[in-house]
Order: structure tokens, then sequence, then C-alpha cells
């Protein structure tokens, strides 16, 4: 027998995926810019294509990464998709072995069971054949059953809250879920009444099934399998598991060198289409810990992009802190997407800002400083550098006293892109016209802009990098005073531009640098609640942020607290915590062993009083 | 039979409850964790509204104190516990059994270095208002940490007062009239300087402040409408200041010989330990809270305890003495009840 009408509902709905999933993967493909579609036809044929084909087996297969994260959820992600996909291809074998390769309908392999009672030409492999198939849908039971427990207790599976699903994810979630118990249930009733179970089908043929085992019964089983089959096929393409396909061709085509643009592109949409929603990212966003948190992480962000568009909210409330995208096992580059959303809203023009004019001279140096606004809001930070600059004879300019004005990230940030833009021409010329050959800022939000987006052709320093340098070239010495310090990685700084160990390097050389879980690295440092990317937060529930992470990274043993930007070490001070919050330049000017000369007055000035500018009003009070 | 009171803080208010419970017939013990009593006032030059000399007050509090209040100096209260109707106190050297208790142990200055723009212990030259009296008790004028006579004076108003981001949403209500008051004296000791007031709003509401605020005027101190955005130390050790003209909405910066922060009254941490072995919560500003806002401003809500003064909130000496006599009475009534 090679036909029965049951298979019909599974037939249909894997007609409709394919046909559906391709119509969209031409599309999208179809839309892709010209020089991504280059891109494209230039890697088919390379190892990048070979270099796909193995992280879509080790991530879309194995979930590589959940397992890094916790064992268990990654034990849940594989046996469900890995095991998932042995079956189909041992089933496959199988049933070609069985007809001899005769190619056989879709539906076969699925319902051999059904279709092979008699499985007597080849003995030696239906052992083989039916023990395989039986060991990975135990695996699949398996991961099944840990998918449930995540639902009741998120946390045994290293979560601590679950995606609120919408309805259609919940009907395809529960169609999943049936799909492989009413497997079992029709194979076992196989196995009991024609004796083609191993040994998984066959105890449930045998010990449980047996007394009620019946025709009926046994052609309703595989109907209701086939329908389990067919619905889920039917919601995938609408519901989160659109992931699936749409995972596969993002692996693709970033390998091939396709990235998130200026502006959202038909890549965006791959993107958007390739999150599954598995909520990872909701337990890595720090705005998740404050009681009144709202569905503004990435996971829904995603999510309204894909289906409407994100609420003002969701698209505000994000502190761009990164620790969502370091923390997605897809590599979605939610960032990118959520600055170019806000693109959509333009508050403030380019011309808002024309009323700025660039300075024309400024004072001479080798190394240029900016300390940009955040630094002038820490003026300990400034006054802190500068010294060690001092100290070590460096040839400087503090490109802040000639005039300069912000970096123009934080416009950006919230897609104020024009605006943002126009600001840039006056701190470059600024920077250039002081002859300096290289630049350095204390701020990790300056210098990523500077880094990223400013054409400088200078090279571009964080302090931390450059006072270490200072300190490697015996320009600078320091006396390690055993103070014990706990570093805090701004995001701008350990996520934004990889800069990590040198700061600790640095502190290593002032005193004792202590570990925990919290500060360890590029995805476990958390924001300081300050960021400038988002602008719903009221300043209370900035200070929870800030308190959270505060204890995240404290312990009993720590002295004081360092960081390495402006605005961490603001937000972290206003926290009720007792302890000392300083800036990695002002441990270091602590820890420095003084140098023939101390500079007695650490910030000087060649500006002259005639310079500054006043409103007339002013003017005419302060000429009295 | 007398009954005992115990009284927390030696500062004005609680110089005046002692006094009034004395007179009103009960043993008064007074704990005060400094060296003397008058508390902050003591610290202080002159007061508004009239420039009168903080030491007067001090002193003729002073001299009502007769013989038979026991006053505890260097005694900070380490605990207090409650057994039936009564408390226990314990101090540093002794203990004591009281009947009840007035909570008027103040409360502290906002430390100005939480607002790190401002520069307050990075720049020499900028100082508190509470550095600025102890300098007019020192020399009679403001001075440079270089010891030259200041130019060019800029007071900020707010620091650490009606501030979010210092999580003090509360006026502190005294810095406005105390800013003007500083002002003038600024400007009568230094006839020729510039004085430069940087405010949000001026709260000129008790008596004698608007004509206070009319003198400055007269005076030629300036006032603009606008907060400190940021200061940078400039050459001399001067200090260049950014702010807002908000009445004429221009950006306006300025380079000035000192500028005086206006520091706001925060809630005394001291008073957290005794509020919560009283069981007593603090407001939401984080001072102890009164058990009516109109009908009983000096009830706390535990029996038996009494609050008054600045423990409760930002108030001026004239609040803190009222507060202490209605608290007085409110004891006595309370002893005879029980």
């Amino acid at each position: 027998m090679r036909y029965h009408p049951f298979v019909l509902p599974f037939s249909f709905g894997l007609a409709f995926l394919l046909i559906y999933t391709s119509i969209i993967w031409i599309r999208w493909i179809n839309r892709l810019s010209e020089n991504d579609k280059q891109l494209l036809r230039k890697n088919l044929f390379s190892f990048n294509t070979l270099a796909a084909i193995r992280e879509v087996f080790m991530e879309s297969l194995m979930h590589r990464k959940i397992f890094r994260k916790n064992v268990f959820l990654g034990f849940m992600h594989m046996s469900l998709a890995f095991g998932w996909f042995m079956l189909i291809l041992i089933g496959n074998l199988e049933s070609r072995t069985y007809t001899a390769g005769r190619i056989n309908p879709p539906y076969f392999p699925i319902f051999f069971k059904f279709f092979r009672h008699d499985l007597a030409p080849l003995k030696k492999l239906e052992a083989y054949f039916g023990f395989w198939m039986d060991f990975f849908l135990l695996i699949v039971l398996l991961g099944l059953s840990l998918a449930f427990i995540k639902r009741a207790h998120s946390k045994v599976l290293g979560i601590k809250r679950t995606t609120k699903h919408i309805i259609i994810d919940k009907i395809a979630l529960t169609s999943l879920w049936f799909i492989f118990p009413l497997r079992l249930l029709a194979e076992g009733f196989s196995a009991a009444l024609y004796k083609t179970g191993n040994f998984l089908t066959s105890f449930m043929g045998d010990e449980i099934l047996s007394g009620i085992a019946s025709p009926t019964l046994y052609l309703q089983a595989w109907w209701a399998y086939s329908i389990a089959l067919g619905i889920f096929f039917i919601t995938l393409p609408f519901s989160r598991y659109m992931h699936i396909p749409t995972e596969i061709l993002l692996i693709f085509l970033r390998r091939y060198g396709v990235k998130e643009k200026e502006q959202h592109s038909s890549f965006t949409k791959i993107e958007i289409n390739a999150c599954s929603r598995c909520g990872i990212c909701i337990d890595a966003c720090p705005i998740t810990a404050l009681p009144e948190s709202s569905e503004t992480q990435s996971a829904y962000f995603l999510r309204e992009m894909r289906y409407d568009k994100p609420t003002n909210n969701q698209n505000e409330s994000c502190l761009l802190c990164m620790r969502c995208e370091e923390a997605c096992p897809v590599g979605i580059e939610i960032t990118r997407i959520r600055e170019n959303e806000r693109k959509e809203y333009q508050l403030f023009a380019s011309e808002s800002y024309n009323y700025l004019t660039s300075p024309k001279n400024a004072a001479k140096g080798k190394v240029a400083f900016f300390a940009g606004c955040m630094g002038h809001l820490t003026p300990g930070v400034i006054k802190a550098t500068l010294a060690l600059f001092k100290a070590a004879n460096v040839n400087y300019t503090f490109i802040d006293e000639e005039g300069s004005i912000c970096c123009g990230r934080p416009l950006m940030q919230n897609g104020q892109t024009d605006a943002g833009i126009s600001l840039r021409q006056i701190n470059k010329d600024l920077i250039l016209n002081s002859g300096a050959e290289i630049l350095v800022s204390s701020c990790p939000i300056c210098t990523r802009e500077f880094i990223e987006h400013y054409v400088l052709g200078i090279p571009v320093f964080h302090h931390s990098q450059y006072i270490l340098e200072l300190a490697m070239s015996k320009k600078l010495s320091f006396r390690n005073n055993s103070t014990k310090i706990v570093y805090h990685d701004p995001c701008e700084l350990s996520r934004g531009l990889n800069i990590i160990e040198e700061p600790r390097q640095l502190l290593r050389l002032a005193g004792e640098l202590i570990h925990s879980p919290e500060n360890s690295g590029k995805q476990q440092s958390l924001c300081c609640g300050g960021s400038l990317g988002n602008t719903n937060l009221s300043a209370n529930q900035r200070k929870s942020i800030a308190e959270n992470t505060l204890s995240g990274i404290l312990s009993d043993k720590a002295d004081i607290v360092a960081t390495a930007c402006p605005l961490c070490k603001k937000s972290l001070a206003c926290s009720n915590k007792n302890i000392e919050i300083l800036d990695i330049a002002q441990i270091m000017l602590e820890a420095l062993i003084a140098p023939k000369f101390i500079p007695e007055n650490t910030v000087e000035s060649t500006k002259m009083e005639s310079n500054l500018t006043y409103s007339p009003e002013i003017n005419s009070i302060i000429s009295e | 039979m007398r009954k005992t009171v115990a009284i927390i803080g030696g500062g004005i208010t609680g110089m005046e409850a002692a006094i009034q419970i004395n007179k009103l017939g009960h043993t008064v013990h007074v704990f005060e964790k400094d060296e003397k009593l008058g508390g902050h006032v003591a610290q202080w030059d002159h007061v508004f509204p009239n420039q009168r000399k903080a030491r007067e007050i001090i002193n003729e509090l002073t001299c009502q104190i007769s013989e038979e209040i026991n006053i505890h100096l260097s005694s900070f209260v380490e605990k207090i516990s409650q057994i039936d109707d009564s408390f226990v106190i314990k101090s540093d050297n002794n203990e004591l059994k009281a009947d009840a208790i007035v909570l008027a142990s103040g409360f502290e200055l906002f430390s100005a270095s939480k607002k790190e723009e401002y520069g307050y212990g990075i720049f020499e030259n900028v100082i508190t208002s509470v550095d600025l009296e102890r300098m007019f008790v020192e020399k009679g004028h403001p001075f440079m940490r270089n010891g030259e006579i200041p130019q060019r004076i800029a007071f900020i108003h707010c620091v650490g007062s009606r501030d979010e981001k210092v999580k003090r949403t509360y006026c502190s209500k005294v810095c406005c009239i105390t800013a003007v008051k500083q002002a003038i004296e600024v400007k009568e000791s230094i006839p020729e300087a510039s004085v430069y007031n940087l405010y949000m709003d001026l709260r000129m509401f008790g008596p004698g402040y608007e004509d206070m605020y009319q003198k400055a005027q007269q005076k030629g101190i300036t006032f603009i409408r606008g907060r400190l955005s940021e200061a940078s130390e400039v050459e001399n050790n001067r200090i260049l200041i950014k702010t807002e003209d908000t009445l004429s909405s221009r950006p306006i910066k300025m380079t000035v010989d000192l500028i005086v922060l206006m520091i706001g009254i925060s809630p005394s941490l001291a008073n957290n330990q005794i509020l919560s072995d009283l069981k007593l919560e603090p407001n939401k500003d984080g001072f102890a809270e009164i058990a009516d806002d109109h009908l009983s401003p000096t009830h706390s809500k535990v029996k038996g305890v009494f609050i008054a003064g600045a423990c409760t909130g930002p108030c001026s000496i004239t609040d803190a003495i009222n507060a202490s006599r209605s608290a007085s009475v409110e004891v006595h009534h309370y002893l005879n009840q029980v």
C-alpha cells in the first residue's frame, strides 16, 4: 500500500509551506541591494558556502551557542532540531532501502510504519534502522519534556523569564508539541498490531497500548499525527517558527558578507524573521529587572517589527547596551536595526545647529585630548587625565577648551542622523587644525563615534589605552598600593569597541583587580543605566538599573569601583551603595610615582577672556 | 511622679524642647552627638531674615537651659528599644529609661561633591554656602584659596534640591533666602565685587524675605534664571561657568573668582537607624514621617514618640522653634495621660 487519505493534511501542509517559503525567499533575495546580490554571486561557489553549511549544522541543528548558555536549554533546542532532522534523514534512508531505491512520495517515509508492516526482506537492516528511528524519537521526546518544564519552571533551564507569545505562536507551539507524542502513539499502535516496533515503540505497543489497540484507534492515531504536522506546517510561516528556514538563509548571506546598512533593507526582513523569540535576550536586558518593565525587549521589538510597527515605548525604551545582541544565539544585529528604526522619527533638522560655527584656530599639540560633554559633567576625570599627560610630558592640546561641541553620538543613537552629522564637521576641523597626530578621548561614547563615523585619518585611542601606552613606554610609573578594585565595563567600550583587556591591564598596575562573574568581559557587563540611547526611562528607573549593576559587580572585598566612562561614573555614583566610584585616570593618578616635576596647577588655559562669548545682556553686566 | 523625657539631638530644636518640657515639670535628658549644643545654627554667622547674629540665638537658648536639664554631650544614640510604654536609650556611655521621646535629630547637608559637574572638591575656588558662612566667621568676607579677595562671585541655587538626578526632588526651603542674605553680605563686605545668583525660582515666601530680595537688587546683585550646566577651571584657578539665561533664552559663559553652592537639606543617615529602631518609616524624601500633615505635625506614628524640627523636613529656625513648642505641649498631655 502506498497511499491513504490520512496523509492529506500533512501533504497539503508541506506543499503550502514549501511554496510559500520559496516565494518569500525569492522575494527577499530579489529585493537585496545590487551590492548584496553581487556578494551573493561572488561567494556562492567559495569556501564561504562550506563555512555556512558548517555553521548551519553547528547553530541551526546543534545550537552550540545555546549550549554555552545552559546545557539543558541547549539540549532542549538541539534535541528538537537535530533529533527531528535525523528522523527525517534516517526515515528517508529507511524507506528508500525498503523500496529498493524507488522515489517515494514525501509522506511515505514519514508514515512508513503505516505503509510497511512486513519488514522481512531486510532482516538485518530492520533492527538497525528501527533502533535509530526510536532513538531519535526518544531524544526529541526528551527535548519536548524539557520544553514543558521550561514553560512551567524556566529557571531550571537557566532562563528567568520566557517570552510571552501571541496567538499564532501558541497554535504553532501546541501543534508542534503534539507531533511527537502522536508519532509515538501511532507507531506504538503499529508495533502492537503488526510487530513493527523497536525498543521504544515496542515498549509503547506491548506494555501500554496492547490492551486497547484496535484498527480503528490505530488509524485515528495516524490521522491525528498527520493533522498535527499539517497544522504546524501551515502556521509555521506566520509564527515564530519561520525562524527555521530563515536562519539558514541568514547564515549563508552573513557568510557572504551581507550586513545591516544605514537604513532598513531586505536583509533586515530576513534578520527580523530569523528571530525565534527564544527569550534569551529578555534575561540579558537590564530593563527586565525593573519592576514595571513592559514588553520592550528585543524579542518583542523584533516581533512588532515583523508584524506591524514597534510602539514608541519599544522604540525609545532601549539602552542600546548591546547586551541582547551579544547574547542572541542567532546573531541578529539588533542594535543596528533599532537605531535604523529610530531614524523614522526626525525631530531635528540638519539646520538645527546652523548657529554653530567652526572656530578659527586651534591650539597646537601632538596629542589632541577630547573630554566630551560627559567629561564636563565629571571634571575630576579631565583633571586626572591631564595631570597624567603632564607628568608624562605629553605635548597635548585640550580640544574642548577650543570650543569643541558634542561628538554627535547621542543624536545618532536616537536616529537624528542629519543633526548628528552636522555636528561632526566642527569637531573634525578643530582636531585636524591642531596638527595632532593622535586623538585621545576619556569618553567611550565619543571614542566610538570618532572611530566608527569620523574619518579623521589619525589614530583614535580611549584614554585607558593611551595611559597604558605611557606606562608601557616607561613615561609613567605606578606604585601598586594593593587597593582592591572592581572594574565596571562600559558598554560602548567593551561591547562597542572590544576594549576590555587594556583597562584591566592598567588597573593591575595600581591595585588588585577583583573578579566577579558579572564583570568578566564582553557578554556579562551590565549597563550603568545612564545610557543616552534610552529616552524613556525615569530618573528612578535609571537609578534602579545602576543599583542592580553595582550589586552585580560588588563584593565585600572591594575598596573602590573603577570605570572608564564618565557617564557610567555619574550614573553609578547616584546609587545608594556606599562605595567610591572613580574613573580609571583618577585611580592611576593616585598610584602615580611622582615625576621630578609635579604640575601644581593641573588645568591651565591659554584662552583669553576676550574670546568668551556672552549674551549681549550679560555682556553689559559684565563690562560694568 | 515625675516622668522622664529623652530628647535626641541638641540643636536649636532639642534645646527649645528641653527648656519647655522642663518648665512643664518633667525630667529631661538631651543626647547630643557633638561636643557642644547648638547644631548647625551654631556654625552660622548671620541668619535671615534680619541678618541677626546666629550666636545670639544660641546664647539665649543656652541661658534658659536650667541646672535641672541633663545634657549628655558627645553621646551618639546607638540603639533605642521599646518595652511596653517606655523606651530604653542606649548611647556611648550609658543607658536611660524614658517615658517619651522627642526626636530632634536634625538633618545632614547635601554632599556637594555628588554634583561633580560643579567641581566641589576638584576646583579650589568652589565652596558651599556653609564654607562661606565660616569665612564670614573667620575673616568677615569671602576669600579665594590663594588668599585674594574675589571680585566676581556666583551663587548657585538648588544644589541638591529639586533635582531628580540626585534623588532630591523636594525644595530645601531655606536656601533661596540664605543665598539672598549671603549675596547681600558679600556685596556689603566687598562693595566693588560683582555678585550673581543663578536660580530656578526664587521662593521668597516668608516674612521679610521679599524685602531682602528687593534690597539685594537695589545693591546691584544680578539674578540670572538658569541652572548651572557645567563648571571648569581656567587660568588663576578661576571658574568658567556655563548656563542658560532662560528669560532671554540664550546660553551664557562667564568667568568668576568664586562660586558658592547653595547646598540643600538632606535627611540624616544616622536618623535611619533610630527610625528603624522605633519601627517608623521615613517619608518619601527620607525624613521622619509625621502622623498627620495638618493636625498632628509633631506626632510620629508610634505612641510616645514625638518629632520636631529638620528631621521631619527642611525648615527655618522659626519653624523649628514652633515645632519644638508644639511637641512639648503634646509630650506634656501624653505624659499626663499614661
